[in-house]
């Protein structure tokens, strides 16, 4: 059934401080939107329960990209167009603009932001598999200051994230110095656009005389948050390629990860995937 | 209730509505101009598929606070003259329209396509197009009418 548009209210302050004002004040909180392609889904479909939006769109103070030596801070306001446009993200951290380029469709790429992606929770997301491959940090914002942490660490459990309610994600930051790892990512769904995953894993990893020395692996829809799948590295850290590291890496992503039959797959499927997806990275090492 | 004021087709446009109404119902109801269509209503099918800024968006995703300032073109807005645009013209001779329910939003599609690609590999076409379904072509009549339309050189 559809919405009563009238019982709903929007503003969009036109900056960064006026907005997080507004998150401080208001005791019955405000939710964010940014480019409307999860919260305009819901409202479409008579199922907003949110009645007090506040507009992130097209802000400049969060529409941004900052490049510096070590790393590139991407503002949470960034669209997957505008990831898939920057040259520095296409050419040193692909994994993320392969990743842009699967979610949704060019029309949903032209609004949705790397910020909602992350903050809505999904663990099916397309955006987090590569930001937990990279290991990103984020930057949370509010009127009492700002504080950044491990991206690994911002999910605490279904759709539920270390954000304050008078907090916003100001931004993603992404290390530069990758030199020597080999990528991977693959997203398994019904077809590549416009679909939601059924699995993905995204991994970087480098070796040593045969060995690996780093590994980094992101996955979705394996738990119910996107996961690093931190046992699995574990198994291969040191460990060279071999048919016994690679059952013995399976099987440390089958203990790890929670899949789940839904509409889109089985819990069987899921694993068994994931489990052939890690393979087919580590025969590239 | 909000004051809203953006560009339609060329056109300012001033009109009162609530903040989270879709923009895509600002155009059929508060505009009648009803050549975007409500398909899904979430964002997949691409029926009501307009430009705004020069950027294709799913209207029925867009809350019109969003569009303020705005430039929008619908289809009505594609031809300007009473004659159709060269990507309507090619679409009409190689058969890439059917019922002409996501027929908006593929013309949109492919005019935001060719802006960026002037002469897009059928790779291209289908990754620009992939958010519009249709359930008559089979698309292929669909993308050859793109590459038509590519080969007339319609990118501005």
């Amino acid at each position: 059934m559809r919405s009563n548009i009238t019982q709903y209210e929007l503003v969009a302050p036109k900056s960064l401080d006026a907005i997080l004002q507004i998150l401080a004040d208001s005791p019955d909180r405000y939710t964010p939107i940014a480019g409307g392609t999860e919260l305009m889904v819901a409202l479409g479909a008579g199922r907003l329960q949110q009645k007090k939006l506040i507009s992130l769109w097209n802000l400049g103070e969060l529409r941004f990209f900052e490049v510096t030596p070590d790393a590139v801070h991407i503002g949470a306001g960034a669209t997957f167009t505008d990831i898939r446009n920057h040259p520095v993200i296409t050419s040193e951290l692909s994994l993320l603009s392969q990743a842009a380029s699967w979610t949704g469709s060019i029309a949903n790429q032209n609004r949705g932001t790397l910020g909602g992606n992350i903050v809505n929770g999904s663990p099916a997301a397309d955006s987090p598999p590569a930001l937990l491959a990279y290991d990103a940090t984020v930057t949370l914002v509010s009127t009492r200051g700002s504080r950044t942490i491990p991206y690994r660490s911002f999910h605490l459990s279904y759709k539920k994230t270390v954000l304050a309610p008078d907090e916003l994600l100001h931004s993603i930051t992404l290390p530069r110095n990758l030199i020597g790892y080999k990528t991977y990512i693959r997203k398994v769904g019904t077809r590549n656009a416009q679909a939601i995953s059924k699995v993905a894993i995204a991994a970087i990893a480098r070796t040593k005389h045969g060995a690996i020395e780093s590994i980094r692996i992101g996955a979705a829809s394996l738990r119910e948050t996107p996961a690093r799948l931190i046992a699995t590295e574990q198994s291969l850290l040191n460990q060279t390629v071999t048919p016994a590291t690679i059952a013995a890496a399976r099987s440390a992503l089958l203990s790890e990860t929670l899949p789940i039959d839904d509409i889109r797959s089985t819990a069987k499927y899921r694993a068994a995937v994931a489990a052939n997806l890690l393979e087919e990275f580590l025969h590239t090492l | 209730m909000t004051q809203i004021h953006f560009t339609v087709n060329g056109e300012s446009k001033a009109l009162e509505a609530p903040p989270m109404k879709r923009l895509l119902d600002v155009l059929r109801e508060d505009l009648h101009l009803t050549g975007a269509k409500e398909g899904c209503g979430e964002g997949e099918c691409g029926s009501c598929s307009v430009l705004m800024n020069g950027d294709l968006v799913n209207s029925c995703l867009v809350p019109i606070l969003q569009a303020e300032g705005a430039q929008i073109t619908t289809i009505e807005g594609v031809a300007i003259t009473e004659q159709l645009h060269p990507i309507q013209q090619c679409f009409l001779e190689n058969g890439g329209a059917q019922c002409g329910i996501c027929t908006p939003g593929m013309i949109l599609a492919t005019h935001h396509l060719l802006k960026k690609y002037k002469d897009p590999s059928l790779l291209q076409i289908q990754e620009g197009l992939s958010g519009n379904l249709c359930r008559c072509t089979g698309y292929i009549r669909i993308f050859n009418a793109v590459q038509a339309a590519a080969l007339a050189g319609v990118a501005e």
